[in-house]
Protein backbone atom coordinates (compact mmCIF):
# COMPACT_ATOMS: atom_id res chain seq x y z
CA UNK A 1 0.00 0.00 0.00
CA UNK A 2 1.83 3.61 -1.10
CA UNK A 3 1.05 6.37 1.38
CA UNK A 4 -1.40 7.91 -0.99
CA UNK A 5 -3.79 4.88 -0.03
CA UNK A 6 -3.44 5.83 3.54
CA UNK A 7 -4.27 8.82 3.32
CA UNK A 8 -7.44 7.69 1.59
CA UNK A 9 -10.83 7.81 4.00
CA UNK A 10 -12.15 4.34 3.45
CA UNK A 11 -16.17 2.96 3.59
CA UNK A 12 -16.92 -0.11 6.24
CA UNK A 13 -16.65 -2.41 3.05
CA UNK A 14 -13.29 -1.09 1.22
CA UNK A 15 -11.43 -4.18 2.77
CA UNK A 16 -14.22 -6.10 1.25
CA UNK A 17 -14.02 -4.30 -1.75
CA UNK A 18 -10.09 -5.07 -1.64
CA UNK A 19 -10.49 -9.07 -1.29
CA UNK A 20 -13.57 -9.23 -4.17
CA UNK A 21 -10.45 -8.04 -6.54
CA UNK A 22 -11.74 -4.98 -7.65
CA UNK A 23 -9.83 -2.09 -9.26
CA UNK A 24 -9.66 0.64 -6.32
CA UNK A 25 -8.84 4.38 -7.06
CA UNK A 26 -8.64 7.66 -5.14
CA UNK A 27 -12.01 9.18 -5.34
CA UNK A 28 -12.90 12.49 -3.14
CA UNK A 29 -10.72 11.55 -0.95
CA UNK A 30 -12.03 7.74 -0.54
CA UNK A 31 -10.26 4.33 -1.63
CA UNK A 32 -13.26 3.15 -3.90
CA UNK A 33 -14.21 0.69 -6.37
CA UNK A 34 -14.03 1.53 -9.75
CA UNK A 35 -14.44 -1.46 -11.23
CA UNK A 36 -14.33 -5.41 -10.30
CA UNK A 37 -14.70 -7.33 -13.58
CA UNK A 38 -14.77 -4.42 -16.08
CA UNK A 39 -17.14 -1.42 -16.74
CA UNK A 40 -18.90 -2.74 -19.62
CA UNK A 41 -20.04 -6.57 -17.71
CA UNK A 42 -21.21 -4.64 -14.83
CA UNK A 43 -23.11 -1.77 -16.73
CA UNK A 44 -24.70 -4.22 -18.69
CA UNK A 45 -25.84 -6.44 -15.37
CA UNK A 46 -27.05 -3.52 -13.68
CA UNK A 47 -29.07 -2.48 -17.09
CA UNK A 48 -30.74 -5.70 -17.31
CA UNK A 49 -30.29 -7.55 -13.66
CA UNK A 50 -29.20 -5.79 -10.64
CA UNK A 51 -26.19 -4.61 -9.09
CA UNK A 52 -24.75 -3.18 -5.97
CA UNK A 53 -22.80 -0.34 -5.65
CA UNK A 54 -20.90 0.84 -2.21
CA UNK A 55 -21.39 4.87 -2.28
CA UNK A 56 -20.92 4.94 1.16
CA UNK A 57 -18.54 8.09 0.24
CA UNK A 58 -21.53 10.35 -0.14
CA UNK A 59 -22.35 12.64 2.54
CA UNK A 60 -25.36 12.98 4.76
CA UNK A 61 -26.25 15.83 6.92
CA UNK A 62 -29.26 15.50 9.49
CA UNK A 63 -30.84 18.98 10.16
CA UNK A 64 -33.20 19.72 13.02
CA UNK A 65 -35.62 21.70 14.59
CA UNK A 66 -38.51 24.50 13.52
CA UNK A 67 -36.54 26.70 11.58
CA UNK A 68 -34.61 23.55 9.45
CA UNK A 69 -37.26 24.39 6.98
CA UNK A 70 -36.71 27.74 6.29
CA UNK A 71 -32.86 27.06 6.36
CA UNK A 72 -33.31 24.25 3.33
CA UNK A 73 -35.61 26.44 1.56
CA UNK A 74 -33.04 29.59 2.14
CA UNK A 75 -30.06 27.22 0.61
CA UNK A 76 -31.63 25.42 -2.18
CA UNK A 77 -33.23 25.77 -5.46
CA UNK A 78 -36.12 23.44 -5.41
CA UNK A 79 -38.94 23.80 -3.43
CA UNK A 80 -38.61 21.69 -0.06
CA UNK A 81 -42.17 22.50 1.31
CA UNK A 82 -43.38 20.44 -1.00
CA UNK A 83 -42.60 17.65 0.74
CA UNK A 84 -44.03 15.60 3.15
CA UNK A 85 -42.21 12.80 5.86
CA UNK A 86 -41.36 9.90 3.34
CA UNK A 87 -40.82 11.78 0.48
CA UNK A 88 -37.14 13.18 -1.19
CA UNK A 89 -36.81 15.68 -3.93
CA UNK A 90 -33.52 16.28 -5.94
CA UNK A 91 -32.01 19.73 -5.59
CA UNK A 92 -29.09 22.50 -5.68
CA UNK A 93 -27.05 24.69 -3.39
CA UNK A 94 -27.16 27.59 -6.05
CA UNK A 95 -23.66 29.69 -5.12
CA UNK A 96 -24.43 33.91 -5.32
CA UNK A 97 -22.56 34.43 -8.10
CA UNK A 98 -24.64 32.27 -10.77
CA UNK A 99 -23.06 28.77 -10.10
CA UNK A 100 -24.20 25.62 -8.11
CA UNK A 101 -21.88 24.54 -5.14
CA UNK A 102 -23.47 20.91 -5.13
CA UNK A 103 -26.33 18.85 -6.14
CA UNK A 104 -27.99 17.41 -3.53
CA UNK A 105 -31.16 15.02 -2.44
CA UNK A 106 -33.41 16.50 0.70
CA UNK A 107 -35.11 13.58 2.48
CA UNK A 108 -38.21 15.13 4.72
CA UNK A 109 -37.58 11.92 7.72
CA UNK A 110 -40.04 13.57 10.11
CA UNK A 111 -41.81 17.12 10.71
CA UNK A 112 -38.67 19.10 11.42
CA UNK A 113 -36.36 16.58 10.43
CA UNK A 114 -34.53 16.75 7.45
CA UNK A 115 -31.51 14.56 5.77
CA UNK A 116 -29.41 16.28 2.99
CA UNK A 117 -27.31 13.76 0.55
CA UNK A 118 -24.28 15.52 -0.73
CA UNK A 119 -21.28 14.89 -2.75
CA UNK A 120 -18.51 12.73 -1.14
CA UNK A 121 -15.99 15.69 -2.81
CA UNK A 122 -17.91 18.61 -1.47
CA UNK A 123 -19.07 17.32 2.27
CA UNK A 124 -16.95 20.16 4.26
CA UNK A 125 -17.51 22.66 1.52
CA UNK A 126 -21.41 22.10 1.23
CA UNK A 127 -21.00 21.76 5.45
CA UNK A 128 -19.47 25.10 5.38
CA UNK A 129 -22.21 27.24 2.78
CA UNK A 130 -25.08 25.96 4.84
CA UNK A 131 -23.16 26.86 7.83
CA UNK A 132 -22.73 30.76 6.11
CA UNK A 133 -27.02 30.91 6.46
CA UNK A 134 -27.52 29.16 9.18
CA UNK A 135 -28.67 32.52 11.44
CA UNK A 136 -31.11 30.89 13.48
CA UNK A 137 -28.87 27.82 14.70
CA UNK A 138 -30.80 24.94 13.38
CA UNK A 139 -29.11 21.89 14.80
CA UNK A 140 -26.99 20.17 11.82
CA UNK A 141 -25.35 17.12 12.48
CA UNK A 142 -23.08 15.37 10.23
CA UNK A 143 -23.48 11.24 10.00
CA UNK A 144 -21.59 11.09 7.21
CA UNK A 145 -18.47 8.85 8.59
CA UNK A 146 -20.89 6.85 10.42
CA UNK A 147 -23.56 5.63 7.86
CA UNK A 148 -22.87 3.37 4.55
CA UNK A 149 -24.92 3.85 1.16
CA UNK A 150 -25.52 1.20 -0.30
CA UNK A 151 -26.86 1.85 -4.44
CA UNK A 152 -29.19 -1.57 -5.65
CA UNK A 153 -29.97 -0.93 -8.89
CA UNK A 154 -31.49 -2.85 -12.24
CA UNK A 155 -34.83 -4.35 -12.80
CA UNK A 156 -34.56 -7.13 -10.36
CA UNK A 157 -33.42 -5.01 -7.23
CA UNK A 158 -36.61 -4.91 -6.06
CA UNK A 159 -37.56 -8.66 -6.11
CA UNK A 160 -33.73 -8.66 -4.20
CA UNK A 161 -34.45 -6.49 -1.76
CA UNK A 162 -37.98 -7.48 -0.63
CA UNK A 163 -36.74 -11.02 0.03
CA UNK A 164 -34.97 -9.23 3.19
CA UNK A 165 -37.28 -7.02 4.28
CA UNK A 166 -41.39 -7.26 5.68
CA UNK A 167 -41.99 -3.53 4.08
CA UNK A 168 -44.06 -3.52 0.79
CA UNK A 169 -41.56 -1.82 -1.43
CA UNK A 170 -44.26 -1.32 -4.50
CA UNK A 171 -45.98 0.76 -2.59
CA UNK A 172 -42.80 2.78 -2.09
CA UNK A 173 -43.12 5.11 -5.63
CA UNK A 174 -39.48 6.77 -7.26
CA UNK A 175 -38.13 9.40 -4.80
CA UNK A 176 -40.15 8.27 -1.94
CA UNK A 177 -39.04 6.29 1.18
CA UNK A 178 -39.95 4.32 4.45
CA UNK A 179 -37.78 3.36 7.27
CA UNK A 180 -38.08 -0.80 8.33
CA UNK A 181 -35.52 -3.97 8.92
CA UNK A 182 -33.50 -5.11 6.30
CA UNK A 183 -31.45 -8.53 6.87
CA UNK A 184 -32.52 -8.25 10.56
CA UNK A 185 -30.82 -4.79 10.65
CA UNK A 186 -33.06 -1.80 11.80
CA UNK A 187 -33.75 1.58 10.74
CA UNK A 188 -33.00 0.91 7.54
CA UNK A 189 -33.84 4.09 5.19
CA UNK A 190 -35.31 2.17 1.91
CA UNK A 191 -35.18 4.93 -0.79
CA UNK A 192 -36.72 4.80 -4.12
CA UNK A 193 -33.58 6.69 -5.82
CA UNK A 194 -30.56 6.18 -7.70
CA UNK A 195 -28.61 7.36 -10.54
CA UNK A 196 -28.40 4.62 -12.98
CA UNK A 197 -31.98 4.89 -14.88
CA UNK A 198 -32.28 0.88 -14.15
CA UNK A 199 -34.55 1.08 -11.67
CA UNK A 200 -33.76 -0.07 -7.92
CA UNK A 201 -33.25 1.18 -4.30
CA UNK A 202 -30.99 3.02 -2.28
CA UNK A 203 -30.37 1.70 1.37
CA UNK A 204 -28.94 4.13 4.08
CA UNK A 205 -27.72 2.29 7.30
CA UNK A 206 -25.41 2.76 10.29
CA UNK A 207 -21.52 1.11 9.23
CA UNK A 208 -22.38 -1.73 11.55
CA UNK A 209 -24.29 -2.99 9.21
CA UNK A 210 -22.72 -2.74 6.20
CA UNK A 211 -21.13 -6.29 5.78
CA UNK A 212 -24.73 -8.17 7.10
CA UNK A 213 -26.16 -6.55 4.53
CA UNK A 214 -23.75 -6.58 1.70
CA UNK A 215 -23.69 -10.36 2.19
CA UNK A 216 -27.69 -10.63 2.52
CA UNK A 217 -28.03 -8.65 -0.70
CA UNK A 218 -25.19 -10.91 -2.54
CA UNK A 219 -27.16 -14.19 -1.33
CA UNK A 220 -30.61 -12.73 -1.64
CA UNK A 221 -29.54 -11.79 -5.18
CA UNK A 222 -27.59 -15.05 -6.37
CA UNK A 223 -31.06 -16.52 -8.55
CA UNK A 224 -30.32 -12.88 -10.58
CA UNK A 225 -26.77 -13.45 -10.81
CA UNK A 226 -26.16 -10.29 -8.61
CA UNK A 227 -23.05 -8.81 -8.46
CA UNK A 228 -21.08 -5.67 -7.21
CA UNK A 229 -20.72 -2.76 -9.47
CA UNK A 230 -18.07 0.03 -9.62
CA UNK A 231 -17.88 4.01 -9.66
CA UNK A 232 -16.92 3.42 -13.66
CA UNK A 233 -20.40 2.16 -15.05
CA UNK A 234 -22.25 4.37 -12.33
CA UNK A 235 -20.85 7.11 -14.62
CA UNK A 236 -21.80 5.49 -17.95
CA UNK A 237 -25.26 4.81 -16.61
CA UNK A 238 -25.90 8.03 -15.70
CA UNK A 239 -24.38 9.36 -18.59
CA UNK A 240 -26.81 7.41 -20.90
CA UNK A 241 -29.39 8.99 -18.94
CA UNK A 242 -28.13 12.75 -19.12
CA UNK A 243 -27.95 12.80 -15.57
CA UNK A 244 -25.43 16.01 -14.43
CA UNK A 245 -22.37 14.76 -12.19
CA UNK A 246 -21.41 17.41 -10.21
CA UNK A 247 -17.51 18.66 -10.88
CA UNK A 248 -18.37 17.14 -14.76
CA UNK A 249 -21.48 18.86 -16.16
CA UNK A 250 -22.35 21.54 -13.24
CA UNK A 251 -20.00 23.49 -11.00
CA UNK A 252 -19.49 26.42 -9.40
CA UNK A 253 -19.73 28.48 -13.05
CA UNK A 254 -22.91 26.82 -14.46
CA UNK A 255 -26.14 27.99 -13.66
CA UNK A 256 -29.24 25.42 -12.86
CA UNK A 257 -31.17 27.01 -15.67
CA UNK A 258 -28.08 26.82 -18.28
CA UNK A 259 -27.59 22.68 -17.13
CA UNK A 260 -31.20 22.36 -17.67
CA UNK A 261 -32.22 22.35 -14.00
CA UNK A 262 -35.00 24.43 -14.54
CA UNK A 263 -37.19 21.92 -13.35
CA UNK A 264 -35.55 22.05 -9.80
CA UNK A 265 -35.52 26.17 -9.95
CA UNK A 266 -38.63 27.27 -8.12
CA UNK A 267 -39.18 31.06 -8.23
CA UNK A 268 -42.00 30.15 -5.51
CA UNK A 269 -39.78 31.31 -2.67
CA UNK A 270 -36.74 33.19 -1.80
CA UNK A 271 -32.97 31.38 -2.25
CA UNK A 272 -29.32 31.88 -2.80
CA UNK A 273 -29.13 33.85 -6.10
CA UNK A 274 -33.16 33.79 -6.56
CA UNK A 275 -33.41 37.31 -8.19
CA UNK A 276 -30.23 36.76 -10.56
CA UNK A 277 -31.66 33.37 -11.74
CA UNK A 278 -35.01 35.12 -12.28
CA UNK A 279 -33.69 37.67 -14.36
CA UNK A 280 -31.46 34.47 -16.48
CA UNK A 281 -35.25 32.65 -16.97
CA UNK A 282 -36.81 35.63 -18.46
CA UNK A 283 -33.91 36.52 -20.87
CA UNK A 284 -32.50 32.76 -21.68
CA UNK A 285 -29.50 31.52 -21.12
CA UNK A 286 -26.67 32.28 -23.17
CA UNK A 287 -25.25 28.91 -23.04
CA UNK A 288 -27.36 25.28 -22.60
CA UNK A 289 -26.25 22.09 -21.57
CA UNK A 290 -26.89 19.54 -24.41
CA UNK A 291 -26.75 16.06 -25.15
CA UNK A 292 -24.97 15.57 -28.27
CA UNK A 293 -24.16 11.68 -30.57
CA UNK A 294 -20.76 11.29 -32.71
CA UNK A 295 -21.34 10.41 -35.74
CA UNK A 296 -17.85 10.15 -36.86
CA UNK A 297 -15.62 7.98 -34.82
CA UNK A 298 -14.32 9.46 -31.51
CA UNK A 299 -14.98 9.49 -27.62
CA UNK A 300 -15.98 13.23 -26.46
CA UNK A 301 -13.65 13.70 -23.47
CA UNK A 302 -14.52 16.55 -20.47
CA UNK A 303 -12.31 19.81 -21.85
CA UNK A 304 -12.59 18.72 -25.07
CA UNK A 305 -13.59 21.87 -27.12
CA UNK A 306 -17.10 21.99 -29.22
CA UNK A 307 -16.63 24.34 -32.63
CA UNK A 308 -18.81 24.75 -35.60
CA UNK A 309 -18.46 23.66 -39.01
CA UNK A 310 -16.25 26.57 -39.81
CA UNK A 311 -14.14 25.91 -36.93
CA UNK A 312 -15.70 28.42 -34.77
CA UNK A 313 -15.88 27.85 -30.60
CA UNK A 314 -19.32 27.19 -29.51
CA UNK A 315 -18.61 25.67 -26.26
CA UNK A 316 -16.91 22.81 -24.60
CA UNK A 317 -17.54 19.01 -23.50
CA UNK A 318 -18.03 18.03 -20.04
CA UNK A 319 -18.80 14.58 -20.10
CA UNK A 320 -18.80 11.87 -22.79
CA UNK A 321 -18.11 8.20 -23.56
CA UNK A 322 -18.61 5.06 -25.31
CA UNK A 323 -22.66 4.26 -23.72
CA UNK A 324 -22.60 0.21 -23.87
CA UNK A 325 -26.01 -0.20 -24.34
CA UNK A 326 -26.24 1.76 -27.70
CA UNK A 327 -23.11 1.17 -28.54
CA UNK A 328 -22.36 4.75 -29.79
CA UNK A 329 -20.06 7.72 -28.32
CA UNK A 330 -22.12 9.94 -26.95
CA UNK A 331 -21.86 13.29 -24.06
CA UNK A 332 -22.81 16.14 -22.74
CA UNK A 333 -21.64 19.77 -23.33
CA UNK A 334 -22.63 23.30 -22.96
CA UNK A 335 -23.25 25.31 -26.30
CA UNK A 336 -24.25 28.71 -26.95
CA UNK A 337 -28.04 28.89 -27.43
CA UNK A 338 -28.10 28.71 -31.06
CA UNK A 339 -26.70 25.73 -31.13
CA UNK A 340 -28.78 23.99 -28.71
CA UNK A 341 -31.52 22.97 -30.97
CA UNK A 342 -32.10 19.06 -31.00
CA UNK A 343 -30.35 18.15 -34.45
CA UNK A 344 -27.84 21.05 -34.72
CA UNK A 345 -24.19 19.40 -36.13
CA UNK A 346 -21.72 19.96 -33.80
CA UNK A 347 -18.33 19.26 -33.65
CA UNK A 348 -16.19 17.66 -31.14
CA UNK A 349 -12.34 18.86 -31.29
CA UNK A 350 -10.40 15.33 -30.57
CA UNK A 351 -6.18 15.38 -31.20
CA UNK A 352 -6.96 18.29 -33.73
CA UNK A 353 -9.77 17.19 -35.70
CA UNK A 354 -13.39 18.00 -36.03
CA UNK A 355 -15.30 14.81 -35.87
CA UNK A 356 -19.35 15.13 -36.70
CA UNK A 357 -21.94 14.71 -33.63
CA UNK A 358 -25.66 16.02 -33.61
CA UNK A 359 -27.26 17.33 -30.58
CA UNK A 360 -29.60 15.13 -28.96
CA UNK A 361 -32.57 15.44 -26.37
CA UNK A 362 -31.63 13.62 -23.51
CA UNK A 363 -31.55 11.04 -21.86
CA UNK A 364 -30.02 9.34 -24.40
CA UNK A 365 -31.53 5.66 -23.27
CA UNK A 366 -34.99 5.87 -24.52
CA UNK A 367 -37.73 4.22 -22.35
CA UNK B 1 0.18 -11.48 -15.48
CA UNK B 2 0.72 -13.23 -18.70
CA UNK B 3 3.95 -12.08 -20.20
CA UNK B 4 4.94 -14.61 -23.33
CA UNK B 5 8.80 -15.45 -22.92
CA UNK B 6 8.99 -14.98 -27.10
CA UNK B 7 7.97 -11.54 -27.24
CA UNK B 8 9.84 -8.49 -26.66
CA UNK B 9 8.59 -4.99 -24.64
CA UNK B 10 8.73 -1.47 -24.03
CA UNK B 11 8.70 0.50 -21.13
CA UNK B 12 5.17 2.10 -22.34
CA UNK B 13 3.81 -1.61 -22.30
CA UNK B 14 3.91 -2.84 -25.81
CA UNK B 15 4.69 -6.26 -26.99
CA UNK B 16 6.91 -7.00 -30.71
CA UNK B 17 6.52 -9.89 -32.32
CA UNK B 18 9.72 -9.82 -34.28
CA UNK B 19 10.02 -11.88 -37.71
CA UNK B 20 13.02 -10.73 -39.80
CA UNK B 21 12.50 -7.24 -40.74
CA UNK B 22 8.92 -7.24 -40.44
CA UNK B 23 7.23 -6.77 -36.80
CA UNK B 24 3.67 -7.17 -35.11
CA UNK B 25 3.26 -4.67 -32.48
CA UNK B 26 0.53 -4.72 -29.85
CA UNK B 27 -0.22 -3.51 -26.12
CA UNK B 28 0.32 -5.75 -23.05
CA UNK B 29 -1.96 -7.77 -21.09
CA UNK B 30 -0.65 -5.28 -17.76
CA UNK B 31 -1.75 -2.33 -20.15
CA UNK B 32 -5.04 -3.71 -21.18
CA UNK B 33 -6.33 -4.17 -17.53
CA UNK B 34 -4.89 -0.86 -16.47
CA UNK B 35 -6.79 0.72 -19.47
CA UNK B 36 -9.93 -1.38 -18.95
CA UNK B 37 -12.42 -1.74 -21.65
CA UNK B 38 -10.87 -0.83 -24.90
CA UNK B 39 -14.01 0.74 -27.06
CA UNK B 40 -12.17 2.46 -30.16
CA UNK B 41 -8.70 2.11 -31.43
CA UNK B 42 -7.61 5.21 -33.52
CA UNK B 43 -4.74 4.42 -35.82
CA UNK B 44 -4.38 6.44 -38.98
CA UNK B 45 -0.35 6.21 -39.99
CA UNK B 46 -0.93 3.35 -42.34
CA UNK B 47 1.90 3.98 -45.04
CA UNK B 48 3.75 5.76 -43.07
CA UNK B 49 7.15 5.84 -41.80
CA UNK B 50 7.06 6.55 -37.89
CA UNK B 51 10.15 7.27 -36.05
CA UNK B 52 11.00 5.18 -32.55
CA UNK B 53 9.09 6.65 -29.52
CA UNK B 54 6.64 8.64 -32.22
CA UNK B 55 2.99 8.37 -31.44
CA UNK B 56 1.21 6.20 -34.02
CA UNK B 57 -1.87 5.97 -32.71
CA UNK B 58 -4.57 6.15 -29.63
CA UNK B 59 -6.05 3.76 -27.53
CA UNK B 60 -9.71 4.79 -26.13
CA UNK B 61 -11.30 3.08 -23.46
CA UNK B 62 -14.24 3.77 -21.61
CA UNK B 63 -12.87 5.97 -18.68
CA UNK B 64 -9.38 7.06 -20.41
CA UNK B 65 -7.24 7.69 -23.74
CA UNK B 66 -4.17 6.52 -24.19
CA UNK B 67 -1.40 7.19 -27.10
CA UNK B 68 0.69 3.95 -28.73
CA UNK B 69 4.21 4.82 -29.25
CA UNK B 70 6.24 3.13 -32.06
CA UNK B 71 8.70 0.72 -30.30
CA UNK B 72 11.01 0.72 -33.43
CA UNK B 73 11.48 2.76 -36.44
CA UNK B 74 9.09 1.44 -39.36
CA UNK B 75 6.75 2.04 -41.50
CA UNK B 76 3.49 0.87 -40.86
CA UNK B 77 1.96 -1.99 -43.10
CA UNK B 78 -1.15 -2.56 -42.09
CA UNK B 79 -3.37 -2.47 -39.17
CA UNK B 80 -5.77 -5.05 -37.14
CA UNK B 81 -8.55 -5.01 -39.49
CA UNK B 82 -10.97 -6.58 -36.54
CA UNK B 83 -10.32 -3.80 -34.06
CA UNK B 84 -12.67 -1.52 -36.27
CA UNK B 85 -15.41 -3.77 -35.57
CA UNK B 86 -14.48 -5.11 -32.57
CA UNK B 87 -11.93 -2.84 -30.18
CA UNK B 88 -12.63 -5.32 -27.45
CA UNK B 89 -10.18 -7.93 -28.76
CA UNK B 90 -7.20 -5.76 -27.35
CA UNK B 91 -8.75 -7.24 -24.08
CA UNK B 92 -9.52 -10.11 -24.91
CA UNK B 93 -6.31 -11.12 -26.40
CA UNK B 94 -4.07 -9.04 -26.48
CA UNK B 95 -1.30 -10.97 -27.95
CA UNK B 96 -3.20 -12.51 -30.50
CA UNK B 97 -6.19 -11.60 -32.11
CA UNK B 98 -5.98 -8.22 -30.24
CA UNK B 99 -2.77 -6.91 -32.46
CA UNK B 100 -2.60 -3.43 -33.44
CA UNK B 101 0.01 -3.16 -36.16
CA UNK B 102 2.06 -4.94 -38.37
CA UNK B 103 5.62 -2.36 -39.33
CA UNK B 104 8.24 -3.22 -41.38
CA UNK B 105 11.35 -2.36 -39.69
CA UNK B 106 14.08 0.62 -41.10
CA UNK B 107 16.73 -0.55 -38.64
CA UNK B 108 16.50 -4.05 -37.31
CA UNK B 109 19.48 -2.86 -35.12
CA UNK B 110 16.91 -1.27 -32.56
CA UNK B 111 15.44 -4.42 -31.41
CA UNK B 112 18.26 -4.83 -29.18
CA UNK B 113 17.36 -1.93 -27.00
CA UNK B 114 13.83 -3.73 -26.22
CA UNK B 115 12.96 -5.45 -22.82
CA UNK B 116 13.07 -9.40 -22.64
CA UNK B 117 10.05 -10.98 -20.35
CA UNK B 118 12.13 -10.71 -17.66
CA UNK B 119 12.63 -7.27 -17.98
CA UNK B 120 9.44 -6.15 -18.73
CA UNK B 121 7.88 -8.34 -15.79
CA UNK B 122 10.32 -5.83 -13.12
CA UNK B 123 8.67 -2.85 -14.78
CA UNK B 124 6.06 -3.40 -13.53
CA UNK B 125 6.25 -5.01 -10.54
CA UNK B 126 4.89 -8.25 -11.12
Amino acid sequence: MTTTDTLLKHTALTDLHTALGAKMVPFAGYLMPVQYEGINIEHDLVRNRVGVFDVSHMGEFILKGPDALDLIQRVTSNDASKLSPGKAQYSCFPNETGGIVDDLIVYSLEDGHWMLVVNASNIEKDWNWIQKFNTKNVEMINISDRTSLLAVQGPNALAVIQKLTDVKLVEIPYYNFTKGKVAGCSNVLISNTGYTGAGGFELYFDNEHAITIWNALMEAGKEFDIKPAGLGCRDTLRLEMGFCLYGNDIDDETSPLEAGLGWITKFTKEFTNSAALKVQKEVGAQRKLVGFELIDKGIPRHGYELIDADGNTIGVVTSGTQSPTLQKAIGMGYVTSAHAVEGTEIFVKIRDKAIKASVLKTPFLKK
Amino acid sequence: MNIPAELKYTKDHEWIRIEGDIAYIGITDFAQGELGDIVYVEIETVGESVAQEAIFGTVEAVKTVSDLFMPLSGEVLEINPKLDSEPELVNKDPYGDGWMVKIRLSDVSQVDGLLDATKYQEIIGG
